[in-house]
């Protein structure tokens, strides 16, 4: 009835639709000029993006979607990149391999070049438990001081490197055990107290004078094989100098009470099967001059 | 008339008897399965279903029993309890979706301090998509069905159709909610993102949201207004294609009838794109359409202006609703998804950006002829301010689905800056703009119970915002740039965890814009609270001065005139 009456708003002077609902009317304003040419730019642009790039999926009797006048893949750009990036490195990768490691130490641009390979590889493989820079954790040795429990000179680190330790399918693994002398039922609860109290005095910390003079003897027969009589430990064996206050997993008395009732023996992976030689080399380069290579 | 009236009742009756039938027969299959379940999750998932579905049973049989003789379902008022019990839930949903929020980016910033190994339920494994599900479904879509509720009854000046099933939609939902937060505490998961909830709570949420269709399809059915309002075409565009949306994306195969996992038909890049097909359209019709709808009925009533343009609502709601369920390849660039797919992706994309703006342009220019309402009331502030994130994001949006900036964007934290200005700055305001209007309509109040904490509320959040969309924009290009950066020897620059070390501050920085923002929404909520109860300046509304002409639905058979 009131269609032929229009509804004008009072302030825009724009017509409304003639309807209302709970009050609220709508205008008749026609759509904004810019917002129409924006839009119509944004749909010629998509259009011509599409017979540039793949685009039209496979249609009845056409095998594959249409390749656009580009003929983008990026399957064969990554390919491309890739052996664009190992073209680039082949040289001093060459080089690399050929050096002995002592070479490279020398060679101030082989020694950058296996810097720069070694500081990636180690953020991505050796990081995650040796922490940036080889800053060290809980169980995980520090790699930038001067404390190695097997061998810190450039042969002894690659040696580590390619075979782990106690790493199970390479016979030539770093390899020695301590024993659990608690969870075993090697040794009473009383004697690993009293070892505990030991080991507190060898390293020169507060501890129980009786009850250390008790495991006197219990750590001559059980421990001085591997850590020494005077608890100075063997690199040869992997065994922990005692007296250092350089803690792998902790000195303090529960630290040191559960490493003796547990045992602890970490492992660490041979990455001999994973990377390549230049890597390992440039990894144990890397390693070697993070502070405490010997 | 009085005939007409008895048959009205009894079918009011019917829909009572058919709520509890339903909810009988789902009781049963719950007990069957907590007798014979296979898992712990299983057993604890269907306890948890007896005890909620028990009590709504138990409840609405009591409530019914109290009726003797009166219409709970009287014609001729509206039902705005329901829409209570929605802002209610809305509010509640929405402090402990924020607060589970504010946890997580704390992990992430100091995580050694908020790891606690004893209680493995407090992983951020965990504790990330009870957040993600907290806020868009629980409080998000609280907000929806409230809101929803309440303009489709009043657009279409009728009450609320099916009687007894819009609450059964409400309680449906929140013991959807339930049992897919603690699911998800417990480990049961199906592991897709936004759609974690495991195949028998997926069942339920699919029957709650089929009911939600046909009670709000019903009340448009017996609407008294020649035509449907826009706020309703949004409104319905987002109950269709979630329920699309919701089947589709999960689709998969009990393992066990009586067992919590399931396997997706779907295996591979399939998945991924079924699922990146869901992940984007949950974001265009939950999180947009849902929310457009809101903004269509609240900034017209609120600022009492008319709509800017009826022609430019149908031209971008229908060029909003085609484009957007193109754009989901877009989070799949440079995979294993055919590159067609992803020219699709980006390219519908780049064109929603105008039909994305639409729905901006038509809000803020309702605005024309009360501006100064910008600057008197603090919630058609929020309001705007909303619209302006809103037309911020989905600026953001087509820009990082092109594919160069994709690579430099996918997988950053910009993607988290990105989201947030969306979530917080338009879904989280429009939705406290509307619950400020709601309280006090809802219960007959002249106003808020204090209009300067809303400004309190407002610029803590809004300087939250902020403070969480700078650091992650920061974190993210730069761990974007770092990731690509290569030495003079072409090996990588920065290994992963240089990258992640390097966003500490950012971490910080966004982990003080959600506090921020959570302070806000305990402002909001202590000011709903005491609107509520009739504290400081929501005085009550005197009946006959303040008459409402919109206050009560057409009588029965009559039709408005077109004005």
């Amino acid at each position: 009835m009131a269609n032929d009456v229009k509804d004008v708003d009072s302030h825009s002077g724009t017509e409304t639709t003639g309807h209302s609902w709970d009050g609220i009317k709508e205008l008749n304003t026609p759509l904004p000029r810019w917002w129409l040419i924006i839009w119509y730019i944004t749909i010629v642009w998509a259009v011509i993006y599409m017979i540039f790039m793949p685009a039209i999926p496979a249609l009845p009797g056409m095998g594959t979607n249409t390749p656009g006048i580009r003929g983008h893949s990026d399957r064969a750009l990554v390919a491309e990149a890739v052996a664009d990036l190992k073209a680039a490195r082949t040289e001093q990768s060459a080089s690399l391999l050929d050096a002995s490691l002592e070479e490279i130490e020398t060679n101030r641009e082989l020694q950058q070049f296996a810097l720069a390979m070694g500081e990636s590889l180690f953020g991505d493989n050796c990081a995650t438990c040796h922490g940036a820079g080889g800053r060290g954790a809980i169980g995980y040795p520090i790699l930038a001081d001067d404390v190695w429990l097997w061998d810190g000179t450039l042969d002894g680190i690659e040696y580590t490197l390619r075979h782990g330790i106690r790493h199970e399918g390479d016979p030539d693994t770093r390899f020695s055990l301590m024993p659990r002398f608690g969870r075993d039922g090697l040794l009473p609860s009383e004697e690993i107290d009293n070892l505990t109290q030991y080991v507190l005095r060898v390293s020169g910390q507060p501890h129980d004078a009786e009850a250390a003079d008790a495991a006197a003897l219990t750590y001559e027969q059980q421990c001085s094989t591997c850590h020494g009589a005077d608890g100075r430990g063997d690199r040869l064996q992997g065994a922990p100098n005692l007296t250092d206050q350089e803690w792998l997993y902790g000195g303090t008395e529960d630290a040191i009470h559960a490493t003796i009732y547990n045992a602890r023996n970490s492992h660490m992976p041979a990455w001999q099967d994973r990377l390549d030689d230049a890597s390992i080399k440039a990894l144990a380069v890397y390693v070697h001059t993070l502070g405490g290579g010997e | 008339m009085t005939e007409m009236i008895g048959s009205f009742r009894r079918g009011n009756n019917t829909s009572i008897i058919g709520v509890g039938a339903l909810t009988a027969v789902f009781l049963f299959f719950a007990l069957l399965m907590a007798a014979f379940a296979k898992d712990a999750g299983m057993e604890y998932q269907a306890l948890t279903f007896l005890v909620l579905g028990g009590a709504f049973l138990v409840g609405t049989a009591l409530w019914a029993g109290g009726l003797v003789d009166r219409d709970p379902f009287d014609e001729s008022e509206y039902e705005n309890t329901l829409v209570k019990f929605g802002v209610a839930a809305s509010m509640f949903w929405g402090i402990a979706g924020l607060l589970v929020g504010v946890v997580i980016a704390l992990q992430l910033t100091w995580p050694n301090l908020f790891y606690f190994p004893e209680l493995g339920w407090t992983n951020f494994g965990r504790l990330r998509p009870l957040h993600t599900s907290a806020v868009i479904f629980a409080f998000g879509g609280n907000v929806l069905l409230a809101t929803s509720f309440y303009v489709v009854q009043r657009t279409c000046r009728t009450r609320l159709a099916g009687g007894m099933w819009p609450w059964f939609v409400f309680w449906g939902y929140q013991i959807f909610i339930v049992l897919a937060a603690t699911g998800y505490l417990m480990g049961v998961t199906q592991s897709k993102e936004y759609a974690e909830p495991e195949w028998y709570v997926d069942l339920w949420l699919t029957l709650v949201w089929v009911v939600y269709l046909l009670v709000f399809l019903g009340t448009l059915w017996k609407r008294k207004e020649p035509h449907i309002y826009v706020a309703n075409w949004f409104y319905l565009s987002f109950i269709v294609t979630i329920a699309m949306l919701h089947i589709v994306n999960n689709l998969s195969i009990p393992v066990s009838l009586t067992g919590s996992k399931s396997v997706q038909v779907f295996a591979g890049v399939q998945d991924a794109m079924t699922q990146w097909w869901y992940g984007h359209n949950a974001v265009g019709f939950f999180l947009t359409t849902g929310f457009l709808a809101i903004m269509y009925y609240f900034i017209p009533k609120r600022v009492n202006r008319p709509v800017y343009s009826y022609r430019l609502s149908i031209v971008h709601f229908w060029s909003l609703i085609f484009i957007y369920i193109w754009a989901g390849p877009h989070h799949l660039h440079y995979t294993a998804l055919p590159q067609w797919a992803q020219t699709l992706g980006m390219t519908f994309s780049v064109m929603l950006w105008m039909p994305s703006w639409g729905g901006m342009i038509n809000g803020v220019m309702t605005l024309s002829g009360a501006w100064d309402k910008l600057r008197t009331d603090p919630v058609v502030r929020m309001m705007v301010v909303s619209l302006a994130f809103y037309g911020m994001s989905t600026f953001e949006g087509p820009l990082m689905s092109v594919r160069a900036v994709n690579s430099l964007s996918h997988y950053t934290e910009w993607g988290i800056g990105h989201v947030h200005s969306g979530a917080l700055g338009w879904v989280g305001y429009i939705s406290f703009g509307a619950l400020y209007c709601l309280v006090p309509w809802l219960y007959r109040k002249k106003g808020l119970f204090s209009k300067s904490l809303v400004e309190w509320h407002f610029w803590i959040s809004t300087i939250g915002i902020i403070f969480y969309m700078v650091s992650m924009w920061f974190a993210g290009i730069m761990e974007g740039l770092m990731w690509r950066a290569y030495n003079e020897y072409g090996f990588l620059e920065y290994s992963f965890v240089e990258t992640v070390e390097a966003k500490h501050i950012s971490y910080m920085i966004r982990a003080l814009g959600g506090t921020l923002y959570f302070a806000g929404a305990g402002i909001m909520a202590v000011n709903l609270i005491r609107t509520a109860l009739g504290h400081g300046e929501a005085k009550a509304l005197d009946d006959e001065a303040d008459r409402d002409p919109y206050a009560k639905p057409e009588p029965r058979g009559a039709l408005a005139p077109a004005e």
